[in-house]
C-alpha cells in the first residue's frame, strides 16, 4: 500500500506530458492532482508510519528506557502472545468496544435524526448536547471520579443512597461505569454526524412517503435508516476505532483497575512500557493493537460493500 | 486504487489514534518554577516533585542560590509523583534528563547505576567531609550501590505511620489498637458506630503494598524480605508472606477498610480527607502526609485530634515490633549526562545549598524530620509538632531495621507485577498462594 501511493503523486504530475496511460488518466479523470496530498502525506509517512516501523522493530529487542538495547527475537511476542494479561487486555477491551458501539448508535441516530429537524428549539438542545465533546477526556474523567466518589460524590452530596454505590471500585460494575462515561462523552459527536446525514436526505422522499400514506415510524424505518448508511459505517468506523484507544479517560478514571477489571489493549501498552519500563514488550502489544485497529478498519469498509462508488443519495 | 486509498485512510487512522496514546508518555516538562526567567543554557536542571513540605524547601533554597551564585544557575521543573516517575525514565533514556536527578534510592537508583545514567559521588564526598558527617548514617547508606555512594539525602525521613482521628475512635468507644488481635476487635465497632475503621488509597496500589511490607516483618521478620531481594528460589512463598497476605484478606472480609477503597487516589489526598472529615477512623500512611494534613486540615491537626502510633504488633510475630517500614528520604543523583559545568553546579549546591539552617527550619516547621544528625532541640522547639517531630524521630532512629519499600527496593518491572497483584489480593480475585506463584515466577529476573 506504500508504494501506490508514492507512486501516485509522480503519475499525477506527469500525466499530460505522456500518452495517457490507463493509471494515469484514472487519477487526473477523477480529480484534483495527487500533490495535494502530500502535505498531508509527509506528516502521515514522517509521525505514523516511521514510528510504526519503529514500533515494529522494537518489539524484538530487550529495552529498559535507559540501559542498553539488547536483541531478543521473538522472546517479546511468546511472552506476550502466553500472558494471560494480554488476553484479559483483549476481552475487556471487546466489551468496551461491543457495549459502548450498542448504546452509542441506536442513541446516537435518534438524537441526530431528532436535531436534524429545523425547529428553532431543535437547534438550541443540539448546541447543548454538543457539550461534551468539546470537554477533554481527562476533565470529564476527573470529574465523573469526583461525582462517583461513593464517600464524597453526589450521592453522598444529595444524600441518595442508590446514587453512593462503590461505581469505581467494584470490579463487576466497573465496566458499565467506563462504558457510561465513554458514551456520555461520544454521543453528541455521533450524534452530529446522524444530524448532517439526515439533513442531506432529500425531503422530495419523504413528501412521497406521505403521499403513500407512510407514518413517521414507517418513513424512519423505510426512508431514513436506509439512507443513512454510509453515515452509519463512517459513525461505526469511527467507534470502533476509537474503542481501541480509549486511554485517558479510563487511565484518569479507574487506572485500569480495579485489579484489571479496565485495564484495556492500549493501558496494557501503556503500563508495560512505561510502567514497568519493558519497552520491548510494549512495543509488542502496540503493533497487536495496529494489527487488530487495520483489521476492523479495512472490514468495515468492506461492509460497505462492493458499489463502494454508488452515490450516498442512490435512489434520490 | 480506490481501494488502496481506503487501506492508506485506515493506517493512517488507527496509526495516529495508537501513536496519540504513545505520545502521553513524552511530553516535554511543564510547570517551570520560574525562579528565574533569565537562566542560561549552561545552567543546571533540576526536576522536582510537586507536594509537601520538600516543594517548598527547593523553592526556598533554589530562591536563594541563584541570585548569590550568577555563575552556577540552577532551573527547576515540577512534576507530580506519579508522572515523574514515567516521565524521568523516558527522559534519561533519550539523554534529555535533568542534571539534578530525584530518585527514591533503592531499585531505582540501582538501575540507573547499571546503566550508568549517574555519577560516582564516592571521592566528592570524601573530599566533602563535612557533609557524609552531616547525614544520619542509615539514611546516607541508602543512596549507595555496591559501596559506592550514587545519590544524596535531600529531605526528610519517611517512615510509614499508623494515623488515627480521636473522635472517630471515641465516637465508637475504642483505642487506637496496639495488636493485631485488637484492630480486629475494634473493626465490628467502628463499623457499629457507622465510621469506617480504615482508610486507604486503593487505586494507587502502593499504599495496599504497606500492609504487605508491615504485616511481613512483624510476622517473620526483616529476613524474608531479604531473600527475595536476594532472588532466592520460591521466596515470595515464605509462610511469613503468606500469613501476612491471609491477614490482608481476613481485614477485607472483616469490613476493614472503607467501602470504594480501591477507587480511592491517594495522589489526590482522597485517603487522607476520610480521616479528617471522620468518615474512616485510622489511615496507615507514610510520614510525608503529616504537612499535608496541617496544610489541607490545619484545625484537624492544631486542636489534637490527629493521632498517630506504630503498626500494632502481631502476636508471635518474629519481627522486631520496633521495625519501621517506609522511605529513608529522597535522593538527588547528578546525571552522568550533564556537561561539566553543569555538574559542577549541581555539587557545589548539593554541598552547600542543602541542608543550610535555613533549610532545615524550613523542614521542621513543615511538620517533617530532616535527615540531618543533632537535630533533637531544633524538634523540641518545633511548636505545635514538637509531639509528631519527636516521636517520628525517635521511632526511625530507634528503630533496629529501617525497610525500603518494596516497590523501590524492587526492579520497575517486579514492581508493578507485586503491585497489580498485591491489588487482586485485596478483591479478593486470587489467593496467597496464586500470588506467592505469580511473583515467585519474577525472581532471578
Amino acid at each position: 500500500m506504500t508504494t501506490s501511493t508514492t507512486q501516485a503523486p509522480g503519475g499525477g504530475a506527469t500525466a499530460s506530458a505522456r500518452p495517457p496511460g490507463r493509471r494515469a488518466s484514472s487519477v487526473t479523470a477523477h480529480g484534483p492532482s495527487l500533490w495535494f496530498a502530500a502535505p498531508a502525506l509527509i506528516i502521515f509517512i514522517a509521525f505514523a508510519l516511521i514510528p510504526l516501523i519503529g514500533v515494529f522493530a522494537l518489539s524484538f529487542v530487550n529495552w529498559n528506557g535507559i540501559g542498553a538495547i539488547s536483541w531478543a527475537g521473538i522472546a517479546n511476542w511468546q511472552h506476550v502472545l502466553t500472558d494471560e494479561l494480554t488476553y484479559n487486555a483483549l476481552i475487556v477491551t471487546a466489551k468496551v468496544m461491543f457495549f459502548t458501539y450498542i448504546i452509542q448508535t441506536p442513541i446516537a441516530i435518534l438524537l441526530g435524526t431528532f436535531t436534524a429537524g429545523r425547529q428553532r428549539y431543535r437547534a438550541f438542545l443540539a448546541v447543548l448536547y454538543f457539550v461534551p465533546p468539546l470537554l477533554s477526556s481527562a476533565a470529564i474523567a476527573i470529574a465523573f471520579k469526583a461525582l462517583l466518589d461513593p464517600s464524597f460524590g453526589l450521592g453522598a452530596g444529595v444524600g441518595i443512597e442508590a446514587l453512593s454505590q462503590d461505581w469505581l471500585g467494584n470490579p463487576d460494575l466497573v465496566l458499565f461505569v467506563v462504558v457510561f462515561v465513554i458514551a456520555w462523552q461520544f454521543i453528541p459527536f455521533h450524534a452530529l454526524i446522524y444530524q448532517g446525514g439526515v439533513r442531506q436526505i432529500p425531503t422530495s422522499m419523504y413528501e412521497a412517503a406521505q403521499l403513500d400514506g407512510a407514518n413517521r415510524v414507517q418513513q424512519f424505518f423505510y426512508i431514513t435508516l436506509p439512507q443513512l448508511k454510509y453515515t452509519i459505517i463512517t459513525s461505526s468506523t469511527l467507534m470502533v476505532i476509537g474503542a481501541l484507544t480509549y486511554f485517558d479517560l479510563i487511565f484518569v478514571l479507574t487506572g485500569g483497575g480495579p485489579g484489571y477489571s479496565t485495564r484495556v489493549l492500549a493501558l496494557q501498552m501503556y503500563l508495560t512500557g512505561f510502567k514497568a519500563n519493558d519497552m520491548g514488550a510494549g512495543a509488542t502489544l502496540g503493533v497487536i493493537l495496529v494489527v487488530i485497529g487495520l483489521a476492523l478498519a479495512l472490514g468495515l469498509q468492506r461492509l460497505g460493500g462492493k458499489n463502494q462508488s454508488a452515490s450516498q443519495l442512490e435512489g434520490a | 486504487m480506490k481501494f488502496r486509498r481506503t487501506h492508506v485512510f485506515a493506517v493512517a487512522a488507527v496509526a495516529s489514534l495508537s501513536l496519540g496514546v504513545a505520545a502521553c508518555g513524552s511530553e516535554g516538562p511543564s510547570g517551570s518554577s520560574g525562579t528565574d526567567a533569565a537562566v542560561s543554557a549552561d545552567a543546571a536542571t533540576m526536576w522536582g516533585l510537586t507536594g509537601g513540605a520538600t516543594e517548598t524547601v527547593i523553592k526556598e533554597s533554589i530562591s536563594s542560590w541563584n541570585p548569590a551564585h550568577s555563575d552556577q544557575q540552577i532551573k527547576v521543573d515540577w512534576f507530580a509523583n506519579d508522572a515523574y516517575k514515567t516521565k524521568v525514565r523516558t527522559a534519561m533514556g533519550a539523554g534529555q534528563g535533568p542534571t539534578i536527578v530525584w530518585s527514591w534510592g533503592g531499585g531505582t537508583l540501582a538501575d540507573y547505576v547499571k546503566s550508568g545514567q549517574v555519577d560516582d559521588m564516592t571521592s566528592f564526598v570524601q573530599s566533602n567531609p563535612a557533609l557524609a558527617k552531616k547525614f544520619l548514617p542509615a539514611v546516607l547508606k541508602s543512596g549507595q550501590v555496591d559501596g559506592k555512594t550514587y545519590a544524596l539525602p535531600n529531605n526528610n525521613v519517611q517512615p510509614v505511620i499508623l494515623y488515627f482521628n480521636k473522635d472517630a475512635l471515641a465516637k465508637a468507644g475504642v483505642q487506637a489498637p496496639k495488636t493485631w488481635d485488637e484492630l480486629l476487635a475494634v473493626i465490628p465497632k467502628l463499623n457499629a458506630a457507622g465510621v469506617a475503621p480504615l482508610s486507604i488509597g486503593g487505586q494507587s496500589k502502593w499504599p495496599e503494598l504497606m500492609w504487605l511490607e508491615y504485616l511481613t516483618d512483624r510476622v517473620g521478620g526483616p529476613e524474608v524480605f531479604n531473600n527475595i531481594i536476594a532472588g532466592k528460589p520460591t521466596a515470595w512463598s515464605d509462610p511469613a508472606v503468606i500469613q501476612a497476605l491471609t491477614m490482608i484478606q481476613q481485614l477485607v472480609d472483616a469490613g476493614g477498610f472503607v467501602k470504594g477503597f480501591s477507587s480511592i487516589a491517594a495522589d489526590s489526598n482522597a485517603d487522607q480527607a476520610l480521616l479528617f472529615t471522620g468518615k474512616a477512623a485510622m489511615l496507615l500512611q507514610g510520614g510525608w502526609i503529616y504537612s499535608t494534613l496541617k496544610t489541607n486540615a490545619a484545625a484537624f491537626v492544631s486542636s489534637g485530634k490527629l493521632g498517630y502510633t506504630t503498626f500494632p504488633t502481631v502476636t508471635g510475630g518474629k519481627g522486631d515490633p520496633a521495625n519501621v517500614v517506609g522511605n529513608p528520604a529522597n535522593f538527588w543523583s547528578i546525571s552522568s549526562k550533564a556537561t561539566d559545568a553543569q555538574k559542577k553546579t549541581a555539587q557545589s549546591y548539593l554541598a552547600d545549598g542543602m541542608f543550610t539552617d535555613s533549610y532545615i527550619d524550613t523542614l521542621i516547621k513543615a511538620g517533617t524530620v530532616p535527615v540531618v544528625q543533632g537535630i533533637e532541640s531544633k524538634l523540641e522547639a518545633a511548636g505545635s509538632d514538637k509531639d509528631f517531630l519527636v516521636s517520628e524521630y525517635n521511632m526511625v532512629k530507634n528503630a533496629p531495621g529501617f525497610q525500603l519499600s518494596w516497590d523501590q527496593a524492587l526492579s520497575p518491572g517486579t514492581a508493578d507485577t507485586m503491585l497489580s497483584n498485591l491489588d487482586q489480593i485485596f478483591l479478593k480475585k486470587i489467593s496467597p498462594q496464586q500470588f506467592a506463584d505469580t511473583m515467585n515466577a519474577t525472581l532471578g529476573k
